[in-house]
């Protein structure tokens, strides 16, 4: 009987599909935590306690369960759903923009041995999907029936596509130093320490690809489709309980995706920082989950830290900073590293046949 | 034969999309539905192994066009009816299209039958085989001029798209950011001392 069990686990349909329940379970979770860890550690830079009431784990860590809570009022409130609103896209635009955030974990490597789909696209994928979240945002602001909403979603769609082709020019650079899409291949290609990281020699397009990763997510500074102040909530003022939820669960997925793939991209994934310093069979030196885990927790902190810091952008030098600067330090970045690839200068792999 | 199944379901979704694109009454739906045209052709491709032609479809005309698309139908108040005035003047260009494609459909189904097979039957590939790397390699060797050539001719387009619509309006305010970065203290704020006054 349990050899039956075991065999059945065993079948790849069944294996890669609890997996996919343990990933995408887990990135739930972890958006549930990140919102306290964010409201923690803004409450601390502007000399508060955060959220300090909902529960504790014996004694220490008081509002720890702050997250659960929230998501227990969000689900026992109503859904309004405006007047003339376009009720169909309305309750599907959520939905659009949670699927592609969880949809990308698939490719993304947790640890040298798991990864739900090896693909060799993979990269192109990862740029596919996250492009696609941009729909849920246009679908919740136009169908809403409210201009506060359109305002938000017209602003989202100039952004996004502003800064995915920043995005898209900073990976061409990451390609051309693995000389692959996969990504597991891109990281694999960074091994040897964190000298070797990609962020080392592609420090300008690393920058470039966390700053619109930042503006992909609608984050602060780069936060003008919500926009509190001036558009009061942007694409979903109209959106509330358990909508609303799903909404802010996708943006929280969305930048636990980001801080993800800057750590595949940029700095070596589920790698070793002590790579090539310890003996290579010290366990501070294997690669592995726990690596990835601390290198996404202090990406998710920099955002946080970045909201609390800057004041929001204006429209109009988000636009000019995504066309007239990110835009083209990726293209002299790209051209510099093919000069550097033809006198073999720094570690790249591809281009040197 | 689960690809089979993957495959009538993607076509008949497509083709529910397609028609959708025409007979909507709303713009929106119209280029929603196009947008799940393109996503479901782009299945369509994955399941015959064309995996990077399938992701770049998604990417370039999911990911950017028809987001600009939508932006616009959105922004537009697109009178329908007004459209529909001159439709049955303009049937007969329809008419002739649809009969065109459809005899070069059969044309094609002809070739096949009487042995012509000019594209070949997917037989699997090997599991390394990745035609993202494939289509690179010709991509850049063998048909390296027709593929600059068409960069070269999307970047005239592009120049001239925003040549022709650009225009330069009289007395527009623009903001010049190299000057407000240099901005000094010094030139906005000047600090008058003066003895303090006795309360009236």
């Amino acid at each position: 009987m349990l050899q039956r069990i075991l065999d059945f686990l065993a079948l790849p349909v069944v294996e890669t599909t609890i997996w996919i329940l343990v990933v995408t379970v887990s990135v739930i979770l972890s958006v549930a935590f990140s919102v306290l860890f964010e409201r923690k550690i803004i409450g601390w830079m502007q000399l508060r306690k955060g959220p300090n009431r909902v529960g504790s784990l014996f004694g220490f860590w008081p509002g720890v369960f702050q997250a659960f809570a929230d998501v227990l009022k969000l689900l026992i409130k109503e859904v309004v759903v405006p007047t003339r609103a376009n009720k169909v896209l309305f309750g599907i635009a959520p939905i659009i923009a949670l699927v592609p955030a969880l949809a990308t974990w698939a490719v993304v490597p947790l640890s040298p041995e798991l990864v739900i789909a090896d693909i060799d696209a993979g990269l192109l994928y990862v740029l596919a999907l996250t492009s696609m979240g941009v729909y849920g945002v246009i679908i919740a602001g136009w169908a809403a029936n409210s201009k506060y909403a359109f305002l938000g979603a017209m602003r989202s769609a100039a952004q996004i596509v502003a800064y995915e082709i920043a995005m898209g020019f900073a990976l061409v650079g990451v390609v051309m130093a693995a000389g692959s899409l996969n990504l597991g291949e891109i990281v694999r290609g960074q091994a040897g320490g964190p000298l070797s990281w990609n962020v080392i020699w592609l420090f300008p397009l690393a920058v470039v690809y966390i700053i619109s990763g930042v503006a992909e997510t609608n984050r602060a500074p780069f936060d003008v489709a919500e926009g509190e102040s001036e558009i009061v909530a942007g694409f979903h003022v109209e959106y509330s309980g358990i909508a609303f939820a799903l909404f802010f669960l996708a943006e929280y997925a969305n930048m636990l995706l980001i801080s993800a793939l800057t750590a595949v991209f940029f700095f070596g994934g589920w790698l070793s920082p002590f790579d090539g310093y310890l003996p290579a069979d010290s366990w501070l030196a294997r690669p592995g989950f726990p690596w990835l885990g601390i290198k996404i927790s202090a990406f998710m902190f920099f955002y946080f830290w970045l909201r609390a810091t800057f004041p929001r952008y204006r429209y109009d030098q988000i636009m000019r900073l995504g066309w007239k600067v990110l835009i083209p330090v990726t293209l002299v970045w790209i051209a510099a590293e093919g000069v550097m690839a033809h006198f073999k200068v720094g570690p790249w792999k591809v281009l040197s046949p | 034969m689960f690809v089979m199944v993957l495959f009538y379901a993607f076509s008949a979704v497509l083709i529910a999309a397609a028609l959708g694109v025409i007979t909507t009454r709303n713009p929106v739906h119209s280029a929603l539905c196009l947008v799940l045209a393109f996503f479901t052709s782009a299945g369509i491709w994955l399941l015959i192994e064309a995996e990077f032609l399938a992701i770049v479809l998604v990417l370039v005309y999911v990911g950017a066009v028809m987001v600009l698309f939508l932006f616009v139908v959105m922004m537009l108040d697109v009178g329908v009816e007004e459209l529909r005035r001159g439709f049955t003047r303009y049937a007969w260009l329809g008419w002739l299209t649809a009969f065109v494609v459809i005899l070069e459909l059969v044309g094609v189904i002809a070739a096949r039958r009487v042995g012509v097979d000019a594209t070949r039957s997917p037989v699997p590939l090997p599991a390394d085989y990745g035609n993202t790397h494939e289509l690179g390699a010709v991509l850049y060797t063998k048909y390296v001029y027709a593929f600059e050539l068409a960069a070269v001719l999307l970047l005239v387009a592009i120049v001239a798209a925003i040549a022709l619509t650009m225009r330069k309006r009289p007395g527009l305010k623009v903001q010049d950011v190299s000057q407000q970065v240099a901005v000094r203290r010094e030139d906005r704020v000047r600090l008058v001392k003066m003895d303090a006054e006795k309360r009236p």
